[in-house]
Formats: C-alpha cells, sequence, structure tokens
C-alpha cells in the first residue's frame, strides 16, 4: 500500500480534485436522487418518509408514464435507425475518393453545429400542420408541387407524431454518424480490400463481407452516442411543440412534476428511470471497450 | 385629470430626482400625491437598502405596468434600490422553478409573484409566506378590495398576498365581419353556439380557433363554468360539487363536442396566433383571457366592434371568472421592511392605475380612477364590481399546484383518446 502510495502520489494529487468534484455533484446527487425517490417527498419543504419502490410501481400503471415509453421507443428506433442508415449510406458514397469530399463533408457536419432549440423552431415553421389557405412550410411546397398526398400532421400526427420530432434530429445527426463511419472506414487497410479483389470479391461483397464486420465497433459507438441523445431528448420537443401530452417523453415529464406541481419523489423516481434506461445502453458498451483496451 | 396632473407632477418629479440625484425632491412631491390613497407610514420615507422582487414580467404590457410600478416605488421611497429579479419565459413556469429552488434553498427573494389563490397553497403549507393580514388592516385594503374576492384568498382567516391586478379569463372573442357575413350573434350558451358553429363549418370558417394545450385547459374551465353554473363550478374546489356527477359528465361531454369545431392544427399554435385567426377572419370565435384584448386594441390596432368584439363566454354571463397577479411577503425576507414598503405601493390605488393601465388589466381595488381606462377594461371594471365571481383553474386561483397539473395530465390524454368516462375519473382521483 505504501508503495503504491509513494509511486503513484503525483498522479493522485493531480486527480483528486476532479475526483471529488465528480464524487460529489455527480454521483453524490445521483445518490441523493435516488434516495429522494424512495420517499414521499410533495410540496415544499415537506416531510419525506421511506416508502420503498412505491413510486416505481405507480409510475408503471400510470398512462402518461406508458405515453412517454411509447413516444421514447417510436423516436428512438427512426432516430437510431435512419441516422445510422443514411450516415453509413453517406459516408461510403464519400468515401468512393470523389473531388470536393472535403467540401460535401463539411456540408453534411454542419447541422451539427445548431442547437436542438434552433433546429427545433425552424421545424417548427416546416412542418406547420395547417390546412387550406394558411397553408405553409413543407405542406405548401409539397402542395405546390403537386405532392398533395405527401402533405401531413407531422408531429400532431396522433400516436405516431414522434416520428415527426424524430426528423429534425436526423436531419442534425446524420452527419455526425456520417463522420463516424466515415472515420472508420477510412481505418480498414487498404492491402485488405486489394486481397479481397485479387481473389475475385465482388465491390458490394467487400463491404458487406469485409468493410462493415470490421467498422462494427463504429457502429457500436454511433448507436450508444445517439441512443442516449434520444432517451433523454428534451429541448428539441420543447421547442418544437412545447409541453403537450401526446408528445410527452419521461424528461418533460420529470420537469413537469418537479417544478409546476412541486412532486419532487415522482420526478425524482422519473430521473431515476433515465439514468437506469440510458446505464442500460452505456455499461455494457463501457464494459465492451475496456476489455478490449487491456488486451 | 386632476389624478393625470399628479401623475404627470409625480412622474416628472420622479425622474428628476432620479437623474439629478436631487433625493430631497421626491418627498416633497410626495406631499401631495399618495396621501390621499393609504396614508404610508411615516417612518418609512426615510428607509434605505435595497429590495428583491420576482415576477415573470419581462416583456410587453406586462414588463412596462411592472416599470410603472418601480418608478411610483422609486419615487416614495427614494433610498431603496429596487432589484428587478424577473425570470423571463412559460407564464411564469421557469421563475417558478427558479423560485422553488430559492426557497429550497432558504434564500428567497423579498417579494415575489404568485397568481392570488390556490396556487400559492404549497408556500402556505410549507409556512414560507407570511400573513399579511396586519397591512390590510393598517392600509384599510379590506375597505377597498371587493367582497367576492377576499373570501378566495383567505386561507383561514389569514390573506398571504397583495393582488395588484384582475384578469378576466371567461371571455368570448370574435370578428364582428364574420359574425355579420353570416348572420350569426354571440352564443349565449354552448348550445347557441353549435348552432352557428354548423353555420360556419358549412361556410368553411374555423367556429373556434384553439391553441396549445395550456389554451384547451383554459377553454374547459370556461365550459366547465358554463355548463355547471357558477356555485357549482366553485363547489368543485371546496368539495361541495361531486366531480364523478351527472352534471360533469354532461360539461365534460359539451367539451368534447366542442373540440370538433376547433382547428385541427390547434396544438402547433400559441393564443396569439388562435387569436390571429379570428383577427384574420379565418376562425369567427375564441376564447381567451382578457390580455387578448390588448392584443386586438395595441398589437393589431384595430378598433373595438369594427374589428373585434367581446361577450362573456357561453352561459357565463353574470359570472366573472378572474385571475390575479399578486406580490407576497416571504418568511425571513434579508430586507422585510423595505418588501413591505413595495407591497404598500403594489397595493395603493396610484400604483394599481400606473400599473394596469399598461398591463392592460383592471385593479383589483374598487376604487380605481375609471376614466383613464379603455373602453373593454372600463366594461370589466363594470362586472367585475356588480357580477358573481368564479377563480380560474388554468391560472392558479381555485386548485393547488398538484391539483393542477393532475388535471392537465388528464386533459392531455383525453385530447390524444377523447375518452370521456376515463378523463372524469382522472379528475375524481386528482380531487380524492
Amino acid at each position: 500500500m505504501k508503495k503504491v502510495l509513494r509511486r503513484h502520489w503525483p498522479a493522485l494529487t493531480l486527480l483528486a480534485p476532479s475526483l471529488i468534484l465528480l464524487g460529489v455533484f455527480v454521483y453524490g446527487f445521483i445518490g441523493v436522487n435516488i434516495q429522494i425517490s424512495l420517499t414521499d417527498e410533495q410540496g415544499l419543504n415537506a416531510d419525506a418518509n421511506f416508502i420503498g419502490f412505491d413510486n416505481y410501481i405507480a409510475l408503471m400503471s400510470d398512462p402518461r408514464f406508458h405515453i412517454d415509453v411509447w413516444n421514447t421507443a417510436v423516436f428512438s428506433v427512426a432516430f437510431i435507425g435512419v441516422s445510422l442508415f443514411l450516415g453509413l449510406g453517406l459516408a461510403i458514397l464519400l468515401d468512393q475518393k470523389m473531388r470536393g469530399e472535403g467540401f460535401f463533408r463539411s456540408v453534411f457536419l454542419l447541422p451539427m453545429a445548431v442547437s436542438f432549440i434552433v433546429t427545433g423552431v425552424v421545424w417548427r415553421w416546416l412542418m406547420n400542420p395547417a390546412e387550406g389557405s394558411r397553408m405553409s412550410g413543407l405542406n405548401l411546397l409539397f402542395d405546390s408541387l403537386g405532392l398533395d398526398f405527401l402533405i401531413n400532421q407531422w408531429h400532431l400526427t396522433p400516436t405516431w407524431g414522434m416520428l415527426g420530432i424524430a426528423l429534425p434530429a436526423i436531419w442534425q445527426m446524420s452527419g455526425y454518424t456520417m463522420a463516424l463511419f466515415l472515420a472508420g472506414l477510412r481505418s480498414v487497410p487498404e492491402e485488405v480490400k486489394e486481397a479481397a479483389r485479387m481473389d475475385g470479391a465482388s465491390e458490394l461483397g467487400i463491404y458487406t463481407r469485409i468493410i462493415l464486420p470490421m467498422i462494427r465497433p463504429v457502429a457500436l459507438s454511433a448507436i450508444v452516442i445517439l441512443g442516449h441523445i434520444s432517451l433523454k431528448v428534451f429541448d428539441l420537443i420543447i421547442a418544437i411543440a412545447g409541453k403537450q401530452i401526446a408528445l410527452d417523453v419521461p424528461a418533460i415529464y420529470m420537469w413537469q412534476t418537479t417544478f409546476d406541481a412541486y412532486n419532487f419523489a415522482r420526478g425524482a423516481t422519473l430521473a431515476t428511470y433515465i439514468l437506469i434506461s440510458v446505464a442500460v445502453f452505456v455499461i455494457p458498451y463501457l464494459i465492451f471497450t475496456t476489455r478490449k483496451e487491456k488486451v | 385629470m386632476q389624478t393625470l396632473q399628479k401623475r404627470a407632477v409625480k412622474t416628472f418629479a420622479a425622474s428628476a430626482a432620479l437623474t439629478l440625484g436631487l433625493v430631497g425632491c421626491a418627498s416633497t412631491a410626495e406631499v401631495e400625491a399618495p396621501a390621499t390613497d393609504d396614508g404610508a407610514p411615516a417612518a418609512s420615507e426615510t428607509l434605505s437598502g435595497s429590495v428583491e422582487v420576482f415576477s415573470w414580467w419581462t416583456g410587453g404590457g406586462e414588463e412596462a405596468g411592472l416599470n410603472a410600478l418601480i418608478e411610483i416605488f422609486n419615487a416614495e421611497y427614494p433610498d431603496i434600490e429596487f432589484i428587478n429579479g424577473a425570470v423571463a419565459g412559460g407564464a411564469g413556469t421557469n421563475a417558478r422553478a427558479v423560485l422553488a429552488t430559492r426557497l429550497e434553498a432558504s434564500d428567497p427573494p423579498d417579494s415575489f409573484q404568485g397568481h392570488a389563490g390556490a396556487e400559492l397553497m404549497d408556500y402556505i403549507t410549507a409556512g414560507q409566506l407570511e400573513d399579511l393580514s396586519f397591512l390590510y388592516d393598517e392600509q384599510g385594503w379590506v375597505s377597498v378590495m371587493p367582497d367576492t374576492l377576499l373570501p378566495l384568498i383567505t386561507v383561514d382567516g389569514a390573506i398571504y398576498s397583495v393582488p395588484v391586478n384582475i384578469h378576466r379569463s371567461n371571455v368570448m372573442w370574435a370578428n364582428p365581419s364574420v359574425l355579420a357575413d353570416n348572420n350569426i350573434e354571440m352564443p349565449a350558451t354552448w348550445d347557441d353556439f353549435f348552432v352557428a358553429a354548423e353555420i360556419l363549418d358549412a361556410a368553411g370558417i374555423i367556429p373556434l380557433a384553439l391553441g396549445e394545450q395550456w389554451t384547451q385547459l383554459h377553454l374547459f374551465e370556461t365550459v366547465l363554468l358554463g355548463e355547471l353554473g357558477t356555485s357549482a363550478y366553485n363547489g368543485l374546489w371546496d368539495g361541495s360539487t361531486d366531480w364523478a356527477g351527472a352534471d360533469v359528465t354532461a360539461a365534460v361531454e359539451t367539451f368534447a363536442r366542442v373540440l370538433e369545431y376547433t382547428n385541427s392544427d390547434a396544438a402547433s399554435l400559441a393564443w396569439q396566433d388562435a387569436s390571429q385567426l379570428v383577427i384574420n377572419g379565418d376562425a369567427a370565435f375564441n376564447i381567451m383571457g382578457d390580455w387578448a384584448e390588448g392584443f386586438f386594441r395595441v398589437d393589431n390596432s384595430l378598433v373595438e366592434q369594427e374589428g373585434y368584439t367581446w361577450a362573456a363566454s357561453p352561459g357565463t354571463e353574470g359570472t366573472f371568472q378572474f385571475l390575479s397577479d399578486s406580490f407576497t411577503l416571504p418568511k425571513d425576507a434579508a430586507n422585510r421592511d423595505q418588501a413591505i414598503a413595495w407591497l404598500t405601493v403594489a397595493g395603493s390605488a396610484v400604483g394599481q392605475d400606473a400599473f394596469n393601465v399598461q398591463k392592460g388589466s383592471i385593479p383589483a381595488r374598487s376604487d380605481a380612477d375609471r376614466a383613464i381606462y379603455p373602453p373593454y377594461l372600463q366594461s370589466a371594471m363594470d362586472d367585475w364590481a356588480s357580477n358573481e365571481v368564479a377563480g380560474s383553474l388554468t391560472h392558479g386561483v381555485t386548485a393547488s399546484n398538484a391539483w393542477k397539473a393532475d388535471i392537465d395530465t388528464a386533459l392531455g390524454l383525453f385530447l390524444g383518446t377523447k375518452d370521456v368516462a376515463a378523463f372524469q375519473a382522472a379528475m375524481v382521483t386528482a380531487a380524492g
């Protein structure tokens, strides 16, 4: 022990401030949050009694929470799926050693620099669901192009409204996914591809059999990054639709129940739920990567 | 006219005192102005230090009203530094979040804005507000504020806030030319509305313009009031009316039917957008609080009865469904005396007139200077003085924050499912 200390004390001293701050402000507060979620704390300065997992059980039969879970699922599947698909497609196209690659890369990557709030406001106008003479945004564009069948209610479509919210998110993040995949594609050694060509593999075969399996870790990173964004989505929805039950997600429910209704226990329960759902995504990934680094 | 002149003198004196730093001037100017209205304690003239007042008035007429009030405060108490702790956004939801954290941390502002009524219950039960009855006695407010208002803001014999204004929530706005073109009059009941709505629908006009979810809760409360009647509606909030009753079912069914005559893009519109539909003639009617009057008259430069007209929402003639912004005195306020000075100004006739003309609302006091208000507000003042009074749910009078949030959630679910029974059952649970 002494020996370890003597050898590592400079590193430990340098790490100590951030370890302490992280310990208090991240892990400490996660602990406090979980503790509150196990009580019945409601109202300002109210007494809190330990009630075990009652809040979690109550949440399971809360119709609003059912909508939240459904909305998050619809959003996540659409957002992650389409972003991966578009990102990979764009990356493969850009990987063809074409001219002006740098220009296109920037063009596709740029939306990522915009905040979700700005994206949301712009898309709120684009996805205006007004009908008839008040039609505007994309619906007006479709109308003037004679593509009437494409006119729809966007995010106000019953049940599937979250697909409308996923659109701007896909617009914003598929460029970023492209950049991740492009880096992955570039890391595949040229020799491997050459060897495959020598053996008579088709270009399609090279992608499906060799390149894609080799960039699987990149895909996993992309899923984790997109996944935690989609599970915590809040600002984008607020900017597009405000606080309305039809487009409710756990983060908005948490905000409203905590700060509008002062139901701190339920707010903490929702926060814990969000944390767990993200952890389910991230922790296996962390284990996977640390294991790989050790090898 | 007399008062206007006084105001001009006072405003001039105030700005002179501020710009030139002639502190002595202000107190001389004060001698004539507020002496009539409430006789502020003489000692307060010498108060110094600062006062932090927390609100969500950061734009438009609200901010102008607050500034007018601050100006009067500065003139009356030149040595107190006024710290404007306004937090922008969301009709106060952002401000309440900030306020909640400050109260939890026992770091309250010296006075904060809140809707008068049950919305303050959280603070009251948490023991965070001082009883202001002493100030009401001292300033004689009990005799100048309406008898109909005081019981609604009194909790166990104590009054915890000073209302500065009154808004009316049960107002139906309409486009007069659309009404004339279709031979329609302002509907007195919801049944009348349905008859008119059929005609409008056939003419390709949206019968009732509607906005995002909170405006739908607002519509719902006026339908409840109109269908149940004033005493049964008020009974919903003190337990004397049964939420599970057949009359509530009928009211919810009426509400569901009203929704069928609204624009399909409601959820994407702010209340101003919905009012705009009426202005443009795309829609005939809209139900919104009387802050919409400022939007018609000031923002769109319309003339009343030509560009817009109004009536009590269907079934509520003779009832004034109100909401009120008020200021409080938190316990352990760092500058208690200065906060009381602020509340004294906020509750004075001069202060309320200056504030409300700008904000576009009527004073809570019944002794206001009627002549300085525009026609709509004069009619609202007459109604306020003579009507029965009911509280607004959406704007914090009748239900605590938690109760209101539960009803709001139930409404949101109902908008998706249109399941009347489930909506009513959720409201029964929320009331229990």
